[in-house]
């Protein structure tokens, strides 16, 4: 595999505050990587410094193998589609779309043209005047259409309806099945997503949390079910994320490293089944929040009402 | 695809090989394409490439330089065999775990599949 971005030791602060903490990723060609993270983790910073909007405080980005920033022939491959781009007052749509044209050297008119019908955009309206949701709508045809080798989508959906997610979703396949390229997304609609996506980079906090491929992490970690005291024991010298009980009855997610661990688990008695990305995804952010990791589960019974 | 179900990739081939089972993918067919399979599952085509490279692997599937895939003579014995040596372990197991449960003894549970067959 072929590094597109590389980001070694990146450390990014402003004013007080740290976005980014000795961050190290790679972003391999031809692969369709899913940024994720709460709001405030760092992934419009990481996406602004691989775009070249941003030079880091320490450590090296390169794109296409040099710093992105202030280098031409390394943006012109990249497209960088953002949350609620903004467009000048005056643009109508077609001139939304006719200014992407003469940016990106691979543009395809065609699709451009295709999209536009397909998302039911009006040629002839200022974009100013679209709603929220066609706005993002521009801005996926843009990237989509920009067929640009390195492309970045910030949270490219706000305010788009369902329909128009799964239409974003299907196009974004079929044209990347034609013309494979680098496609980085970042957003919080983990489960509509996962499917798509190759690779993984999860961040927390300015901290990369975790960095594989997608069918590596569905496999990572496992919910077990059953007798109390077989989950409690089938945690012991595990990384348990999250343990929930009613009564005799618990439930864990505990990080396993094989299918071993599985036999293990159902020899005890447990139900097993994989633990889908975005359950994954919160379980690690919740526990890594934990004060304490928890010894005992949380009896729910126990609650006070 | 099903998120609870494990591996996608597993998921891709674990259909096809059920359409080879049941003869709706015949032997010496050609076998639907990743990208085909992608846009139909709506799945990464990494992912759909690497279900059928896991069948070229185990021998289900062979590739016809810039044709496709194909079926494999003999993939379906071979399939049927492997499926028959899981049957116990993926059926069985729920099946008794739960009869144990109710208290059904094994004399018992033959006779209601009797039964069901007979009805059948």
């Amino acid at each position: 595999m072929t590094a597109v971005a590389t980001v070694r030791d990146v450390t990014m602060r402003f004013r007080g505050h740290t976005a980014l903490q000795a961050v190290s990723t790679t972003i391999e060609q031809d692969t369709i990587t899913g940024l994720l993270g709460r709001n405030g983790a760092g992934k419009t910073t990481l996406l602004q410094l691989l775009t070249g909007h941003r030079v880091p405080t320490s450590g090296r980005v390169e794109v296409f193998g040099r710093p992105p920033f202030e280098d031409d022939d390394v943006l012109s491959q990249i497209c960088f589609v953002k949350e609620g781009q903004r467009y000048p007052d005056a643009f109508r749509v077609c001139d939304a779309v006719t200014a992407a044209s003469w940016l990106f050297p691979r543009w395809d008119g065609d699709l451009a043209e295709q999209l536009l019908t397909d998302f039911e955009l009006p040629r002839t309206r200022a974009v100013r005047k679209l709603s929220r949701g066609m706005n993002s709508a521009v801005g996926i045809v843009i990237g989509l259409a920009s067929r640009a080798p390195l492309t970045l989508f910030d949270e490219p959906y706000l305010g788009l309806d369902a329909v128009a997610r799964q239409l974003f979703y299907d196009r974004l396949l079929a044209d990347y099945a034609e013309h494979p390229r680098t496609i980085l997304l970042s957003t919080h609609l983990i489960e509509e997503i996962s499917d798509l996506l190759e690779r993984v980079l999860l961040v927390d906090r300015g901290r990369v949390m975790l960095d594989d491929d997608a069918e590596t992490l569905r496999s990572t970690a496992l919910t077990v079910a059953g007798p109390r005291a077989a989950v409690e024991e089938f945690g012991r010298g595990r990384e348990v994320l999250n343990t929930e009980a009613l009564g005799g009855h618990a439930r864990a997610v505990v990080r396993v490293s094989g299918p071993a661990d599985e036999a293990t688990a159902l020899a005890a008695g447990l139900t097993t089944e994989p633990t889908p990305l975005q359950r994954l995804v919160v379980e690690l952010a919740r526990h890594a929040r934990a004060p304490e990791p928890p010894t005992a589960p949380v009896a729910l019974e126990e609650v006070p009402r | 695809m099903n998120e609870d179900a494990g591996p996608i990739f597993r998921q891709v081939a674990d259909l096809i090989e059920t359409a080879v089972v049941d003869g709706s993918l015949p032997e010496e067919s050609q076998a639907p394409s990743s990208n085909e399979l992608a846009a139909f599952h709506r799945i990464n085509p990494a992912t759909a490439a690497k279900g059928l490279n896991q069948l070229v692997a185990d021998g289900v599937l062979y590739k016809r330089r810039g044709v496709g895939m194909f079926v494999a003579t003999g993939a379906r014995e071979q399939l049927l065999k492997r499926r028959r040596s899981e049957f116990a372990d993926q059926y069985l197991r729920p099946l008794m775990t739960e009869a144990q449960k109710l208290g059904i003894s094994a004399p018992e549970l033959s006779s209601m599949i009797q039964r069901w067959e007979d009805e059948r």
